[in-house]
C-alpha cells in the first residue's frame, strides 16, 4: 500500500490530478457551509457581468443568480453523481463479469449476450430515455448512468478472471476444496482488480459528462443546480453573456482533466510493466 | 591449446546493476576469450549473471543496467565503445546470436524464408532474386525438411525444433565470426534437443566459427563444450578444458553442481509388494477438440488414450513423455481439474468420477498438487500462512488450529514459522516450491500428484527439493504421482516408471528395468537423447 502511494506520487500527472480531485471535493463539500445562500435565489440584477462587483464574482445570469454559488454547489451535484454512479456500474458490473468468466460456458454465453443487449444500444440514447421514463432525479439520473456504463466492466473483469482462473494457484484453491465464491472473492479479485481501478476513475469522468449532457437537455433534476444545467440555461444567452456557460463548462473540462490524469496515474502504478518510461 | 589469436577478448568486463539490486554488480570482473572453431560453454544458476555476458557481447544490455568497466576486444575493436550504426553494422553481420524461445524470436506474420532473406536485406547485400536462392540454401543446410515448402511457411507452422533451426539458418546466414548462443535448447524437447546440439556443433566445426553457449544444464556442457567457464553470482569460478572440468573440478562451487546433477543409474528401491492401492486409473480418455471453423476441419488432439495405471501405497510412479504428450493432461484428470471424457479415477474405495460439488469438494483433500511454475501458483496477495491454512479453513477445521499446523509444516519443509506472515514474492524459487509441498500436506492427503515439480528450479536446488520430497513421502507414508520430462530426475525418485506418447502410455516398468531393458522404441530414443549421456566424454 505504501509502494502504491509512493509510486502515484512519482507519477507527475496523478499528482496534479490528485490535487484537482480533492480541491473539487472538498468545494464540493465546504464550500456549501461557506456560501450558505442558494443558488437560485437572484441576488443582483440579471446579465451582471464578473469581476464587477465583490460579492458576485462570477457575475450573475439571466436571472440574477449567482453563477459563482451556481458553480458551487453544482459540484456537489457533478461529483456525487459520477461517484456515485460509477459505484453501482461497479456493484453490479463485477459481479456479472467474475461469474460468466470463472464458469464459463453456457453461464459465460448467457451473461454475456445479456451484456451484449445493453452495449448495441447508444449508452447516452438509453440514458435519455431511462430518465425521461423514470421522471428526472437525483435518483434516476445514478441509476440510468449506472445501467449504460456497467458493460464494460463486466467485460474487463471476465477478461482478467479469464486469464487468471488457470493460474496454478487458482487450480491450487480449487484442488485443496474451496468453495467457488470463496476462490471467485478471495484468490481471483484481488489480481483482477488494478486494472478496474483504472476503469473506475476514468468512468467517474465519463459520468459527470453523461450527467452534465442530460442536464444541458433540461432533463437534471429540477431542484438541484448542476454544471451541466447552467451550461444549458445560458446557452441560449452565449453570444451577449458569455460567462454564464463559460464558467460552469471550464469546471467540468478541469474535473474531467483532473480524473483523467488520476485514471493515468493509477495505470502507471498499477501497471508499472505498461508504463511508458523506465523500461 | 590454441595458438591463433582469440575472436573474442572480453576482458575484467563489469557491469553494474541498478540501486536496490540484490548485489552491486551482475557481472563481475569476468574475462574470457573465445577461439575461433572453439565453443566456449558459460554455465550458471540463474542469476548468475550467464545471460548478462552474451548480451554485453551483442551490445543488447537492458537500459537499466551499465557496463562499469572492463572492455570486449573484436578485430581490433573494443565493442563497448561502439555507437549504434556500429552496432548496427556488426551485428548479424560478425556477431550473431540464437535466442531461447524460438516462437518468440521470430515474426509470426513473415514467411521464413523471407526472414531470412531479411538478413541480407538489412546489410544490404544481394539482389532479392539471390537472397531467395540463399535463404533455400541455408534452409537446407541447418536440415530444414521440404526446404522448398518450409521457406514459404509462417512461424507457427513450423514445430518448435524446426522453428530453432530457422534460428540457427539466420544467424548464419551472413557467416559471421562469433555465435552467441543463450540458453538455444532450453525450451526444446530432449530428442529435439539433442538434434540441434548436433547441429550446432557441426556447423560450427565447417564454418570455424566461435560459439558461446550460455547454459544452465550441465549435461549439455557435457556434449557440447570444448571450453568451459563456470560463473557464481557474476564472478567466474573456474574456467577450464571441459574434459578437465567434469574430470578434476577444482572450485568447490563446481563440485556442489555436479554432484547435484542426477544420476540416471536408478538407486536400488526396496519391493512394495502386498501394499494396498491407493490410486487407480481405469481406461482415461480426453480428447482436446479446437473448431476449425466453417470451412477447416475441427483440430483434435488426444491428451490421453485408455490410460489406465495405479499406484501402490507409499509408491512413487513416474509418468515422463515429452512437451504434448499429455502427461500434465493426465495429472489434471486424476484432480479432477478437467473433466475426462470416459475412465475412473479410484481413490482407496472411492470413484473420484462420479462425485461433484460438494461431494468432491470433500473427497479433494485426500489427493493434493504440488505445481510447476513456484511464481504462479502462490497468489500473491495472500499471505503464506493464509496459503498454507485456507484449505483446513475450508475444509472446517478452527482457523487458529490450521494456522498452529501451517507453521508446524513450514518447518517441515525447512522454513522458518516467521515465513507465515510474509508475502509469496519474499522468498526464492526453491523456497516459494517448499510453501507449495506445505499446503499440499496441509490437508493430510494420501497421495500427492507433482506436476514438473523441480523442473523450474536450479539443480543444487532441485536435489534439495527432491531430497525433501523423498523424504516426506518415506516419513507420511504417502503415494506419488510424479511427471516429469527429465529422465534423470525421474531416475531417481519413482519406484516405477510410465512413458508417455501422444496420450498413451506405451511402457510401464519398475525403473531399474525401464533404464536397463528399455523395449519400446520412443523410450529407446528418450533415454539415447538425454544430454550428457556419454557423461565425461572428451570433448573434441
Amino acid at each position: 500500500m505504501k509502494q502504491f502511494w509512493t509510486s502515484i506520487l512519482k507519477s507527475p500527472s496523478g499528482v496534479i490530478g490528485l490535487i484537482i480531485l480533492l480541491l473539487a471535493i472538498s468545494v464540493a463539500v465546504f464550500g456549501p457551509m461557506l456560501f450558505p445562500n442558494s443558488p437560485w435565489r437572484m441576488v443582483q440584477r440579471p446579465f451582471l457581468p464578473p469581476f464587477t462587483l465583490s460579492t458576485v464574482p462570477l457575475g450573475t445570469d439571466a436571472l440574477g443568480r449567482d453563477v459563482f454559488a451556481g458553480m458551487i454547489f453544482g459540484a456537489r451535484v457533478s461529483l456525487l453523481v459520477g461517484l456515485v454512479s460509477t459505484l453501482v456500474a461497479l456493484v453490479v458490473g463485477i459481479p456479472i463479469g467474475a461469474m460468466a468468466g470463472y464458469f464459463g460456458g453456457r453461464v459465460d454465453d448467457a451473461l454475456m449476450r445479456f451484456t451484449e443487449f445493453f452495449q448495441t444500444i447508444p449508452s447516452f440514447a438509453l440514458a435519455i430515455v431511462l430518465v425521461a421514463i423514470l421522471q428526472p432525479s437525483i435518483y434516476s439520473i445514478v441509476t440510468s448512468i449506472a445501467l449504460v456504463s456497467w458493460p464494460p466492466v463486466a467485460r474487463l473483469v471476465r477478461g482478467e478472471v479469464l486469464s487468471l482462473r488457470t493460474r496454478e494457484y487458482v487450480q491450487a484453491a480449487i484442488v485443496t476444496g474451496q468453495s467457488n465464491s470463496w476462490i471467485i472473492l478471495r484468490e481471483i479479485l484481488p489480481n483482477a482488480l488494478s486494472p478496474v481501478i483504472v476503469l473506475a476513475s476514468l468512468m467517474v469522468a465519463t459520468a459527470i459528462l453523461l450527467e452534465s449532457s442530460l442536464s444541458f437537455l433540461g432533463l437534471g433534476d429540477p431542484n438541484l443546480i448542476s454544471w451541466g444545467y447552467m451550461v444549458g440555461a445560458g446557452r441560449t444567452v452565449i453570444r451577449q453573456a458569455w460567462w454564464i456557460t463559460v464558467f460552469p463548462g471550464v469546471a467540468i473540462l478541469i474535473s474531467v482533466l483532473g480524473l483523467n490524469l488520476i485514471g493515468e496515474g493509477l495505470n502507471d502504478a498499477l501497471n508499472p510493466r505498461l508504463s511508458r518510461e523506465g523500461r | 591449446m590454441t595458438t591463433a589469436p582469440p575472436a573474442v577478448s572480453i576482458k575484467n568486463l563489469r557491469i553494474a546493476l541498478p540501486k536496490g539490486a540484490e548485489r552491486p554488480f551482475a557481472v563481475d570482473g569476468v574475462s574470457l576469450d573465445l577461439h575461433p572453431g572453439k565453443i566456449v560453454c558459460v554455465v550458471g544458476e540463474s542469476g548468475s549473471g550467464k545471460s548478462m555476458c552474451a548480451h554485453a557481447l551483442m551490445g543488447l544490455l537492458p537500459d537499466t543496467v551499465a557496463v562499469a568497466s572492463g572492455e570486449i576486444q573484436f578485430e581490433g575493436r573494443d565493442l563497448l565503445k561502439l555507437d549504434d550504426d556500429g552496432w548496427r553494422d556488426l551485428r548479424g553481420r560478425r556477431l550473431a546470436m540464437i535466442f531461447q524461445e524460438p516462437m518468440t524470436a521470430l515474426n509470426p506474420l513473415m514467411r521464413i524464408g523471407d526472414q531470412m532473406a531479411e538478413m541480407f536485406e538489412a546489410h544490404g547485400l544481394l539482389t532479392p532474386k539471390e537472397r531467395r536462392a540463399k535463404a533455400l540454401a541455408l534452409a537446407r543446410e541447418v536440415g530444414l525438411p521440404d526446404p522448398e515448402r518450409i521457406v514459404r511457411a509462417y512461424p507457427h507452422q513450423l514445430s518448435g525444433g524446426q522453428r530453432q533451426r530457422a534460428m540457427i539458418a539466420m544467424a548464419l546466414a551472413l557467416e559471421p565470426a562469433v555465435l552467441v548462443a543463450d540458453e538455444p535448447t532450453t525450451a526444446l524437447d530432449v530428442t529435439t534437443q539433442a538434434q540441434i546440439l548436433k547441429l550446432i556443433r557441426n556447423l560450427q566445426r565447417n564454418r570455424n566459427m566461435a560459439v558461446m553457449f550460455i547454459t544452465h544444464d550441465f549435461g549439455v556442457v557435457a556434449d557440447i563444450a570444448d571450453q568451459v567457464v563456470v560463473l557464481r553470482h557474476g564472478k567466474v569460478v573456474e574456467e577450464g578444458p571441459a574434459a578437465t572440468v567434469f574430470s578434476e573440478p577444482q572450485h568447490d562451487y563446481t563440485k556442489a553442481l555436479l554432484a547435484a546433477v542426477p544420476s540416471m543409474d536408478p538407486p536400488a528401491r526396496s519391493p512394495l509388494d502386498n501394499q494396498a492401492r491407493a490410486v487407480e486409473v481405469i481406461g482415461l480418455d480426453k480428447t482436446y477438440v479446437t473448431s476449425g471453423g466453417w470451412f477447416r476441419e475441427d483440430r483434435r488432439v488426444d491428451a490421453a488414450r485408455a490410460v489406465n495405471f495405479s499406484i501402490l501405497k507409499g509408491e512413487t510412479l513416474g509418468l515422463v513423455g515429452e512437451s504434448g504428450s499429455g502427461k500434465s493432461s493426465v495429472a489434471r484428470l486424476v484432480m479432477r481439474l478437467i473433466e475426462a471424457d470416459r475412465g475412473t479415477v479410484r481413490i482407496g474405495e472411492t470413484d473420484l468420477t462420479s462425485l461433484a460439488g460438494k461431494a468432491l469438494r470433500a473427497e479433494r483433500h485426500r489427493i493434493q498438487m504440488i505445481f510447476q511454475d513456484p511464481f504462479a501458483s502462490l497468489n500473491p496477495r495472500r499471505k503464506i500462512g493464509h496459503i498454507i491454512a485456507a484449505g483446513p479453513i475450508a475444509a472446517g477445521v478452527d482457523p487458529k488450529v490450521a494456522f498452529d499446523r501451517a507453521r508446524d509444516l513450514l518447518k517441515m519443509v525447512g522454513l522458518d514459522a516467521g515465513s507465515l506472515e510474509r508475502y509469496p514474492h519474499e522468498f526464492s524459487g526453491g523456497q516459494r516450491q517448499r510453501i507449495g509441498i506445505a499446503r499440499a500436506l496441509a490437508l493430510e492427503p494420501e497421495i500427492i500428484v507433482a506436476d514438473e515439480a523441480v523442473s523450474a528450479l536450479d539443480v543444487s536446488v532441485q536435489a534439495q527439493v527432491l531430497r525433501l520430497l523423498e523424504d516426506l513421502k518415506a516419513r507420511l507414508g504417502l503415494s506419488m504421482l510424479f511427471i516429469t520430462h527429465d529422465l534423470r530426475v525421474a531416475a531417481q525418485i519413482c519406484d516405477r516408471i510410465a512413458v508417455m506418447q501422444r496420450g498413451a502410455i506405451v511402457e510401464l516398468k519398475p525403473t531399474a528395468q525401464l533404464f536397463a531393458a528399455p523395449e519400446h522404441a520412443y523410450t529407446r530414443e528418450l533415454l539415447a537423447a538425454v544430454p550428457g549421456r556419454k557423461e565425461r566424454a572428451p570433448a573434441a
